[in-house]
């Protein structure tokens, strides 16, 4: 979130679209009715009614998969109308810049693409620099090259009609949702954008989420009480695992993982630093050695010098322009090159695509390490349905693990607050922290290595891991504040300047990252973490002040919050050039002439207007402003809409490229795909309720099995009608991958959709049940049914629209 | 007041709802043994409170558990009302967050493992399953590094062990296993970011 | 009376989070039983000895074509004029100093004469105890000034607590707000209840929702004519059992109705 869950309370217009907030996140939804209740209109889209729907001013059904034309219809209406916050969009955007001449788009493809490849060669994607190096702007946005009206032109194929045939959504029906939110582009008023998985779970997922950054550029909802976007996320520190990167393309921080290439630390420095020579760009990732180096200090501690690159060539690399992703992990599980597997507190038997192919895939390793509070599908694979345990020659161990309550440490939610929990109870039995048991288990590896040698032991043996308190048990202080960051030797910072001399102490928690060296002289674990210690070591994540000084909800004294206890990104945003804030009456911020007040803003220069000493708003862009053109995107710097994987049409409305050209597809025998095909011709979405969670967590507490007790299947009763089928009755529903049965719930909250003059309808099911228990129930993970296939940039899979059949059980 | 709650819920959970409870998984028998005679209010009262985080959704909500004094088992959760989220609210699955602790008869409690070929686990002690799964991760490690890839770039790396999860845990648990798995040099590293 | 509290329930906020619903099972420590989902998200089915508070789901399409989609967190009223504590022949059944109706589980000898007596459909059985059980309002929460597991669980303010009179201003002041079909239920009748809704719909909209609750004519005679005439001669029994002859003929009332019935409610065929 750019924002903060208490901060939906703020806004004049709530777009629910890709998200259930009522259901998955009802606390949010609290804050949601907080805004209702002020007169703000709640807007849900959504191919359900759901329990959000029912809370909204109105609901709008929409085909799954169609949310790029939806919001490009937005946009060409809000250019059309002229709705934009216009100083924004001139001085805060890339609107202004000129887009460079090779540049093309033409029948769904953008210059550059490699058919074979998938892929795009994007040097054409850029915009024209002078002599200096700085972006060329036409702030009339008149240019015909500008970033403005190249936008313009894209989204001029986006009319009524199109959009409407494409969604199925009626035109007067997207008229109302268009005039709603394109109010909000008035200076004063705010709208936001919630989303979760139902916007991840695409083909063009990340191109969903941009397609409403530019919404949100344009009308100046970024930085502001109230506005922004924001990812409702599923796992309660998601946020968390993703900032310290258990995941293949970064390290802690969201420091690029090394590729082969990029040998030496230098060439990573020399690649990843930001360059800008725009004197009134911040350009804040000319940090990143600092990051960079502190980082490698922290990860290989004493070890890591300058002299070896600070651990550097220690790190695993991985290959230019790979992903590593779980899709990518079962494959080669699959194809049988996998040997060991670790688990950690997750069932994807259960949770990821394909189902079929991750538990013949789990059948081939020789062992795999199961971290649990429960058993599960994962676990107990090889008793599954259908499965010979005498055939498995899996080792595997579940080793049994504290929940929540039973350890102490911090947790960090989507609003990026970092809170410190305590511990209330010990585990049960032999039951450690999954902190102990990592502890325990790398021991155990390094111990080996020592006595015996082995493959480039340095790799394990340099890693610094000295995390134990006196009694042998994780310790979760030191990480954490190792996460901060410490001074490792005396650092004297002299500012000739202003005539400042300022002395750390070794030993001392460096109190914000601005302070971090690229010498080697700071550790930090992860520098959008620090800070959240003081120097003198108080833990701010702990702290639970209930003052609120400007009434908007920042709670600036309860926990911490990353960056540097900053409750609202780009913040600087919600001001004009001069610094006065664009709606007073939701002051976040302002300039008094010699310093920001209000959040903690987003860096202390002076605002934009001094030419001097300002600095543009969005520092994190090398540009200083918010991208309108995208060139970070792999499938093209302005989203497109493209169809689903599988989906009912066998052509694409919008042009002649029917699915997103930059999506590669695994290639196994049980990668199959049925588009517009007759014998799979409804539309399926998968989600979860709120008494489910994730791979089914929920399925082993017996107050939330009593109230979602099986599976289901939500069909629209003209489909049931269509089908013969009862409300309550079993229903089989089956992929061109496999089949699973639920019970039907017909239901008058799903309604067919007109696509292209044909009646499309839809079907619904949560993803949270399997085989292993209730014992008794025979629906097994819906996840059977959906592909291996997702959004280019990420890897989400595509679970939120592919095609199904439904019958009588 | 002559009513007495507790005594109230002895009396259901010592005939009825235990053996309802235990068939579907969730002991609160002795829990209501224990605290026979006061009122629930007045053992909330007397418990040592902590507070702590949900851990479904990823709003944060605070809150409160009550544990035993003496026997140092929580017996209660609800919502911490002074935590600005929530203000004491929660939704179905954090105000049953009771029923993750240790009265859950699901909850693991030994170190299970399963034999190639077997079909049922084992219990095991933790000395046993760390030696024997630190045998495996080096064996894997030993026979699969490479130290360069195709193109002959130094890579460091070994592609047979894969790592997923977890978005459940701790940031400092998170941090820890992040660094841990680059050490082993595995770069099939994935969570639940995209589920 | 201490204090007379109203529960208010404004059911134009419910999100159906079931939080109260599961809040409820926590406190009180109330087993889950097994179900199966019957086409609908709600359940339980219905109220049971060991679900106090439940919320129904309902799909309905208002007379503009609107489709709406009611929740009613269903559970005790708390009546001014109780008719199961009228019945209550063993006295288990009583008004606690707030107006809400509390049970004495030591007092109750599983007569069953508040089951039918209730116009709400409230009190259950449980057969394996020979015991009704009901919601109390969290009784003891209340003497500690501590609101009720589901009040404190709600996250939108659709449940909250107070003095009845603030309360009944509030559920006025809200049903001026939202217009339409909207209207205060529960101050009207059976001398009032401590749970008092705000219905965004007319009352008979809502399944399993009495349009006009009354205390059954024959508790009236009963209870209110002949029993202090002096006919009660015999034990509390005996007495139970003419009290049940009279009001429903000779009949036992069906021990498993209040417990595994299904209900349509919010699932109906379609």
């Amino acid at each position: 979130m750019t924002n903060h869950y208490i901060d939906l309370k703020n806004s004049d217009c709530i777009l629910i679209m890709g998200s259930n907030a009522a259901e998955n996140h009802p606390i949010a939804f609290k804050w949601i009715l907080r805004a209702k209740e002020r007169g703000a209109k709640i807007i849900h889209v959504d191919p359900r009614f759901s329990r959000t729907s029912a809370r909204c001013d109105y609901h709008v059904p929409l085909r799954s998969g169609t949310d790029i034309a939806f919001l490009g219809g937005m946009i060409k209406h809000i250019i059309d109308n002229n709705l934009i916050q216009e100083e924004y969009v001139q001085y805060y955007t890339n609107a202004s810049q000129i887009v460079s001449p090779g540049f093309s788009f033409e029948d769904g493809l953008f210059s550059g693409y490699n058919s074979e490849k998938h892929s795009y060669n994007k040097e054409t994607w850029t915009t024209v620099k002078d002599e200096k190096g700085i972006p060329l702007r036409d702030y009339t946005l008149q240019d015909p090259r500008c970033v403005y009206q190249m936008l313009k032109k894209h989204y001029e194929r986006y009319t009524l009609d199109k959009v409407s045939s494409i969604t199925g959504v009626p035109k007067e029906t997207l008229l109302r949702v268009y005039n709603d939110y394109g109010a909000t582009g008035a200076k004063d008023k705010a709208g936001t954008e919630c989303y979760a998985l139902g916007w991840t779970h695409h083909t063009v997922g990340s191109q969903n989420i941009r397609t409403m950054s530019i919404i949100q550029l344009l009308l100046g909802n970024m930085g502001v009480c109230g506005g922004g976007i924001n990812a409702l996320r599923g796992e309660p520190n998601v946020q968390g695992s993703t900032d310290h990167a258990i995941l293949y393309n970064i390290l802690p921080g969201y420091l690029k993982m090394p590729s082969g290439p990029v040998d030496t630390l230098a060439k990573y420095i020399e690649k990843y630093t930001s360059k800008s020579t725009d004197p009134q760009s911040a350009n804040w990732y000319q940090n990143y050695p600092k990051y960079a180096v502190s980082f490698l200090k922290a990860m290989w501690g004493d070890k890591a010098t300058p002299e070896n690159e600070f651990g550097y060539s220690w790190l695993p690399k991985i290959d230019d322009g790979k992903a590593y992703s779980i899709m990518h992990t079962t494959d080669v599980m699959y194809a049988g090159k996998m040997k060991g597997f670790f688990a950690y507190g997750s069932n994807i038997a259960v949770s990821s695509p394909n189902t079929t192919k991750v538990r013949k895939g789990l059948q081939k390793l020789k062992w795999m390490v199961n971290v649990n509070i429960f058993d599960n599908e994962t676990s107990s694979f090889w008793k599954g349905p259908g499965v010979d345990p005498k055939s498995v020659d899996t080792e595997v161990f579940l080793l049994p693990a504290a929940a929540s309550m039973e350890k102490e440490g911090s947790q960090s939610n989507s609003g990026r607050w970092v809170q410190w929990r305590y511990k209330a109870a010990n585990p049960p039995g032999d039951a450690l922290s999954d902190g102990d048991i990592t502890m325990r288990i790398l021991d155990a590896v390094r111990e080996l290595y020592q006595k015996e040698g082995g493959a480039y032991p340095e790799q394990v043996l340099n890693l610094k891991w000295d995390y134990k308190d006196a009694f042998g048990r994780f310790n979760v202080h030191k990480v954490a504040k190792l996460i901060n960051g410490h001074y490792i030797k005396d650092v004297t910072i002299e500012d000739a300047a202003a005539g400042t001399k300022e002395v750390n102490k070794k030993g001392e928690t460096v109190p914000s990252f601005a302070k971090l060296m690229a010498d080697g002289s700071t550790n930090c674990g992860n520098w959008l973490m620090s800070g959240s210690f003081d120097q003198k070591g108080e833990n701010k994540m702990q702290k639970r002040g209930k003052e609120d000084p400007t009434g908007l909800g920042l709670y600036p004294d309860w926990c911490f919050a990353w960056p540097l206890n900053r409750r609202i990104i780009y913040n600087r945003a919600s001001c004009d050039l001069e610094g006065k804030p664009y709606n007073p009456k939701m002051k976040l911020l302002e300039w008094t002439g010699d310093k920001w007040v209000g959040d903690v803003p987003d860096g202390p220069w002076p605002p934009m207007a001094n030419k001097e000493k300002g600095k543009y708003p969005f520092i994190m862009k090398a540009d200083g402003v918010g991208a309108l053109f995208g060139p970070g995107m792999v499938e093209g710097p302005f989203p497109e809409h493209y169809e689903p994987l599988e989906g009912p049409l066998a052509k694409n409305p919008m042009s002649g490229q029917l699915i997103n050209p930059a999506v590669k597809l695994f290639k196994s025998d049980l990668d199959k795909v049925a588009n517009a095909d007759q014998k799979f011709p409804y539309v399926c979405t998968t989600y979860s309720a709120t008494e489910h969670w994730c791979s089914g967590f929920t399925r082993w507490q017996p107050w939330l099995l009593e109230a979602m007790p099986e599976a289901y299947v939500e069909i629209s009763e003209k489909l049931a009608a269509q089908l013969g089928l009862k409300n309550g009755e079993r229903v089989k529903v089956s992929s061109v991958r496999g089949e699973v049965t639920g019970v039907a719930m017909v239901t008058k909250r799903m309604t067919p959709f007109e696509v292209e003059g044909k009646i499309v309808h839809q079907v619904g099911m949560p993803c949270n049940y399997g085989w292993f228990n209730p014992v008794e129930n025979k629906d097994d993970s819906v996840n059977l049914l959906t592909s291996a296939v997702g959004c280019p940039n990420t890897f989400c899979p595509e679970y939120k629209a592919f095609m199904v059949n439904v019958s009588k059980a | 007041m002559k009513l007495s709650r507790r005594r109230f819920l002895t009396m259901s959970g010592a005939i009825g709802s235990g053996v309802a409870l235990s068939s579907l998984g969730l002991d609160l028998t002795a829990l209501k043994a224990h605290a026979a005679g006061i009122s629930k209010m007045d053992q909330v009262r007397m418990a040592r409170q902590t507070t702590t985080i949900c851990c479904y959704c990823s709003v944060g909500c605070g809150l409160i558990c009550s544990a035993d004094k003496l026997t140092g088992k929580i017996f209660n959760i609800e919502g911490d009302p002074d935590h600005p989220i929530n203000e004491g609210s929660l939704c179905s699955k954090g105000a049953g967050i009771f029923g993750l602790t240790e009265v859950n008869e699901h909850r693991l409690r030994k170190v299970l493992y399963r034999a190639p070929k077997s079909d049922k686990w084992e219990e095991k002690d933790w000395d046993w399953s760390l030696k024997r799964i630190a045998r495996l991760v080096k064996d894997t490690r030993d026979a699969d590094f490479m130290t360069h890839n195709d193109k002959g770039e130094l890579v460091n790396r070994v592609e047979t062990i894969g790592h997923y999860g977890s978005s459940n845990i701790g940031n400092e648990e998170c941090w820890t296993l992040s660094v841990a798995c680059r050490a082993m040099g595995l770069v099939y590293i994935d969570h639940q970011a995209r589920v | 009376m201490k204090q007379e509290l109203i529960k208010l329930i404004d059911l134009s906020l419910c999100t159906a989070c079931r939080g109260c619903q599961v809040a409820c099972k926590q406190w009180n420590e109330l087993p889950a039983k097994r179900t199966k989902n019957f086409g609908s998200y709600q359940n339980p089915p219905d109220l049971q000895w060991n679900t106090w508070t439940l919320i129904r789901f309902q799909e309905y399409v208002d007379q503009r074509g609107t489709l709406k989609w009611l929740f009613r967190k269903d559970g005790c009223m708390h009546c001014t004029d109780a008719s199961c504590i009228k019945v209550c022949p063993t006295k288990a059944l009583y008004h606690t100093e707030f107006g809400s109706v509390s049970l004495d589980v030591d007092k109750c000898i599983g007569c069953k004469e508040c089951i039918p007596a209730c116009p709400f459909g409230v009190p259950k059985y449980n057969k394996e105890t020979n015991k009704i059980l009901k919601c109390d309002l969290c009784y003891t929460r209340l003497q500690a000034n501590q609101p009720p597991a589901c009040v404190l669980s709600c996250p939108t303010g659709a449940l909250q607590i107070g003095d009845k009179d603030a309360m009944l201003k509030k559920a006025y002041k809200r049903v001026k707000e939202l217009g339409g079909d909207a209207n205060v239920y529960g101050d009207k009748f059976v001398g009032g209840t401590h749970v008092v809704y705000v219905l965004p719909e007319n009352p008979q909209v809502y399944d399993n929702l009495p349009e006009n609750p009354q205390v059954p004519l024959s508790i009236i005679i009963w209870k209110d004519i002949l029993k202090p005439a002096g006919l009660l001669v015999a034990g509390t029994v005996v007495a139970g059992a003419f009290l049940h002859y009279i009001t429903h003929g000779p009949k036992t009332p069906d021990d498993e109705t209040s417990d595994d019935e299904t209900t349509c409610e919010g699932g109906k065929e379609l």
